[in-house]
């Protein structure tokens, strides 16, 4: 950054010379065309939003308009006092929290193992997970279906929950975080006579919390919008979870625009918000796991 | 203090004697740590796939207690000779050559246009990749409901005005027609997704030194050639990731298909995945269902290997 600043500098006084006039010609122009992509990219989303509030007689008129003669929140209350969505977004939290607690717990413990404890047989299991990282989990859904038969998790949370904690790509990710971290921390505090799992908790969990920060935050928003798997083993309504619930949200409503609108914006506002607040995290996330695969 | 640190020593030093018994307390510890992501990962990763194989040579049915039979190779040459089998992988390769593309150019060209803004970046970086963190559904149902539909949709609908309402521009039914329904899906793929490539390649046109720009500014260079001799080459490593990336999951490409068109109109966007999951959960046809599952994961799996080792040798080259 400091170095940065300086080299700002004396591009100012370039600017006003010669080539400055283009320059800010092309930069406006930029900006310009930016902003129409900008303005497009939102559109779905404020036709959603501006149809929501429509009342239903207007959400079908030709020659379109934006604008309504009445715009209320009667559509949300409809969708709301219907009751499944309220139920969806609690499915869908108790999933996604379990899954991410379950998943940062369960990898962080055998990717500290992996990178840290020379135990035989390290190499094979190390590549076992490797492996499936290549294997989709839509592959899986009919052999995992009768899995669950098996053991009668159909249409239960454990259900719903338990292959996903299956993550082969966290481990990947941590071990390869731990992997870049000095051997000497560890040396010191064995010598010290801490127990590993003292280690763990104390040393390496704290290290790791920009790590452990992208990680639960992918698998969360991962989770909250698995569909094909829910889609199998979910086998009532109110099993399902937010993306599960919407699809089939047209059979409870009929097709009432505004209320199928307003449910979708209900559906998508939760990670939206999220988003808002997690927007660094979650694109430095994408950028660093995304560009050291 | 030093008669502390003696206390805590004791325990290594007594192991350290006992090589043996060093050697066996941490494999037993390394296994400790394992063990509970390796029973989850064993009962719902490894498990499955070796099901799968086993189903896939077998008759096995979703419904009825009647033990499956042993087929040997039976399904799999049965899946060879049938044409759905064929036309659901077709549109899966379809759908991929079709959305690579756009998503890999748009999200370089956004990415270059967003880097090149000094304030307010954030409100492009938001605009271009709030939709990829919605869930398909809301996706899916903004798109087929509002944007699609005939008429009152807002494309056609915007059509109809600029047209006139009679236009055939303005009745364009993009879901329900084989002509159009692949396209409508590529085009809610590429609005949905653009936002994860277009933050790779921001991520890589920020590791991109000012400094030569700034030099190629010098030079005369304009802003079309910094772009073609700067910035395209310097993000090779960036486009091969996302290319690979991009290519692996529009071969996973389902939800959007099963939500919007189910696989019509007569069946022409029906992928892959679609199909097996048909095949297993409406047709009850467990055993022919996994033989398809297991020839579309060594296709994936190909792919991934593809992609490894050509990595793999560009980075030893490099």
């Amino acid at each position: 950054m400091e170095a940065e600043a300086p080299q700002r500098l004396t591009r100012i006084p370039k600017e006003q010379k010669g080539p400055s006039r283009r320059s800010r010609l092309g930069s406006t122009l930029n900006y310009i065309v930016l902003s129409i992509l900008a303005a497009a990219w939102l559109t779905p989303l404020a036709w959603a939003v501006d149809t929501a509030l429509k009342p239903e007689s207007e959400t079908t008129i030709t020659p379109i308009t934006w604008d309504s003669s009445n715009f209320n929140l009667g559509a949300f209350k409809e969708v709301i006092d219907a009751g499944n969505i309220l139920r969806w977004y609690g499915n869908s939290a108790l999933v996604s929290i379990v899954v991410t607690a379950g998943v940062v717990i369960l990898a962080s413990l055998a990717a500290y193992a992996l990178s840290r404890i020379p135990f035989r047989g390290r190499t094979v299991l190390f590549w076992v997970i490797l492996a499936g990282l290549m294997i989709p989990p839509q592959v899986l859904i009919l052999p995992l279906f009768a899995e669950m038969q098996i053991f009668g998790f159909v249409n239960t949370y454990q259900g719903i929950i338990l292959p996903q904690l299956a993550s082969a790509l966290a481990v990947f990710i941590l071990k390869v975080f731990f992997d870049g971290i000095p051997h000497e921390l560890e040396e010191s505090a064995l010598v010290d006579g801490a127990s590993r799992l003292r280690i763990y908790w104390q040393i390496w969990m704290p290290l790791a919390r920009p790590a452990l920060a992208a990680v639960a935050i992918f698998t969360f928003v991962t989770s909250w919008n698995y569909f094909i798997w829910p889609l199998v083993v979910v086998t009532s309504t109110n099993m399902m979870t937010i993306p599960l619930g919407l699809q089939a949200v047209q059979s409870a409503f009929g097709v009432h625009y505004a209320q199928i609108m307003a449910s979708a914006v209900l559906g998508g506002l939760p990670l939206l918000v999220a988003f808002i607040f997690f927007q660094r995290q979650i694109v430095e996330g994408i950028a660093n796991t995304g560009l050291k695969g | 203090m030093e008669v502390q640190q003696e206390v805590a020593r004791a325990p290594a030093t007594q192991l350290s004697k006992t090589r043996g018994g060093n050697r066996w307390r941490r494999d037993l510890t390394g296994w400790g740590f394992m063990l509970p992501f390796m029973v989850v990962y064993a009962l719902f990763l490894i498990w499955p796939v070796i099901l799968m194989i086993k189903y896939s040579f077998t008759n096995k049915s979703l419904v009825g207690t009647g033990g499956s039979q042993f087929l040997g190779f039976e399904n799999y040459a049965r899946l060879f000779s049938d044409p759905d089998f064929w036309s659901s992988l077709w549109h899966t390769v379809w759908f991929t050559i079709l959305s690579t593309p756009p998503l890999v150019i748009l999200a370089l060209i956004f990415a270059m246009l967003t880097n090149r803004v000094i304030r307010g970046q954030w409100i492009f970086r938001f605009s271009f990749f709030a939709p990829f963190v919605l869930p398909v559904s809301v996706v899916a149902l903004i798109w087929w409901y509002m944007m699609y539909s005939p008429g009152f949709g807002l494309i056609d609908g915007t059509l109809g005005r600029i047209f006139g309402s009679s236009s055939s521009l303005a009745s364009i039914p993009w879901l329900t027609s084989t002509k159009t329904a692949m396209i409508s899906i590529v085009i809610t793929t590429v609005w949905w997704t653009l936002g994860f490539n277009f933050v790779l390649y921001l991520a890589g046109l920020q590791e991109i030194p000012r400094e030569l720009y700034d030099a190629a500014a010098v030079d005369g260079a304009g802003a079309w050639a910094q772009a073609r001799w700067i910035t395209i080459p310097l993000l090779k490593r960036t486009t091969l990731l996302v290319l690979a990336l991009q290519i692996l999951a529009s071969l996973k490409i389902f939800d959007q298909i099963y939500i919007m068109t189910s696989g019509g109109p007569d069946f022409s966007t029906r992928p892959i995945i679609e199909y097996f999951y048909d095949q297993g959960f409406t047709s009850y046809r467990i055993g022919f269902a996994s033989a398809v599952s297991v020839v579309y994961f060594l296709i994936i799996l190909a792919a991934s290997i593809a992609w490894f080792v050509l990595s793999r040798r560009r980075e030893e080259t490099a």
